[in-house]
């Protein structure tokens, strides 16, 4: 079984207030060497056989349409991965 | 006139928006959003509250809703359509209108009654004000921030699509202190704040919210003389 994974982060110009508050509260934990968070979005889509050129094609255009919005957000990787459990990531 | 009101799974203000449409004097009639069935209405509302959880994106998977389909093929043949907070999200994700709404830039709730300005009467859902027009309606929402690319914004301002900004100061960090726009033949019409909810004495802060409602009742009535 293939997996294939996704990361959609929002825009650099896009103002986002998750990864504002989540900078905020790092130092009051004693993280005090991150000046700034952004936040983004990880999926992890399975199909049944291999990853094939045409299940990335695929995983493509679903990032595009689907899975980010191109006014607010990019599509920063889609890339296949290991098996669902295993952390690991095949390298692209 | 029939006005239809879409309800998805998380709709909050589907009662109270054809409460809106009956005190308006029009027919409300609900819609489901399973259902790739517009009933025969003549103007639809997409009321606030949330769809689908709001997974994903707010609005992003209520696109997809079979009732959707209808309601995007209405609108681009003219059909009045309004989107009200969850609403004008689903709008956005529609592409029926540009843009997008981001949560709020302090990162809190806000529920407030919201002063606006009418900033264009010429929409199906704005005849009723006077240009300038200064109204108070409710205003609730974790995800208002409306933003689009400067290209957008200026295409917006300079054609007039502007229909609603925020006065007394940007409750949500709304780009040009936008509150609601239109698309270009001015059938469809977004806004964050909640007109629904005051339309009736004696219940939120008055009733400027009716003109709306009455404003598309009388286009429709305009359309069939």
């Amino acid at each position: 079984m293939g997996r294939v994974v996704i990361d959609v982060m929002p825009k650099p110009e896009i103002l986002d207030p998750q990864g504002k508050a989540v900078v905020g509260a790092l130092p009051r934990l004693g993280f005090d060497l991150f000046t700034s968070v952004r936040q983004g979005k990880r999926f992890e889509l399975e199909v049944a056989g291999d990853v094939t050129p045409e299940v990335l094609e695929q995983a493509r255009r679903a990032a595009e349409t689907l899975l980010s919005n191109p006014v607010i957000e990019d599509v920063v990787s889609v890339r296949e991965a290991g098996p669902a459990g295993d952390t690991t990531e095949a390298q692209a | 006139m029939k006005v239809g009101v879409v309800t998805f799974p998380g709709s909050l203000d589907d009662g109270d928006a054809r409460r809106a449409v009956t005190l308006a004097g029009g027919e409300a009639v609900a819609l489901w959003h399973a259902d790739a069935d517009l009933r025969g209405v003549d103007a639809v509302v997409l009321p606030g509250g949330f769809s689908y959880g709001d997974y994903l994106r707010c609005g992003a998977i209520a696109r997809f809703a079979p009732v959707m389909t209808e309601v995007v093929r209405a609108a681009e043949g003219g059909m009045p359509v309004l989107g009200i907070c969850n609403g004008f999200q689903v709008l956005c994700e529609s592409h029926l209108l540009p843009g997008a709404l981001v949560r709020n830039d302090h990162q809190k709730f806000v529920c407030k009654d919201q002063r606006l300005r009418v900033e264009q009467t010429g929409t199906a859902w704005t005849s009723s004000f006077t240009a300038g027009q200064e109204i108070t309606v409710p205003l609730k929402n974790g995800e208002g921030g409306f933003v689009a690319d400067t290209a957008t914004l200026d295409r917006l301002e300079g054609e007039g699509r502007v229909v609603f900004r925020y006065l007394d100061g940007n409750p949500n960090g709304s780009l040009r202190d936008i509150a609601g726009i239109s698309n270009d033949r001015g059938n469809v019409v977004g806004l964050m704040p909640h007109p629904e909810h005051a339309v009736e004495e004696l219940f939120g802060p008055g009733l400027d919210g009716l003109g709306l409602f009455t404003s598309v009742l009388s286009a429709g009535l305009e359309a069939i003389a």
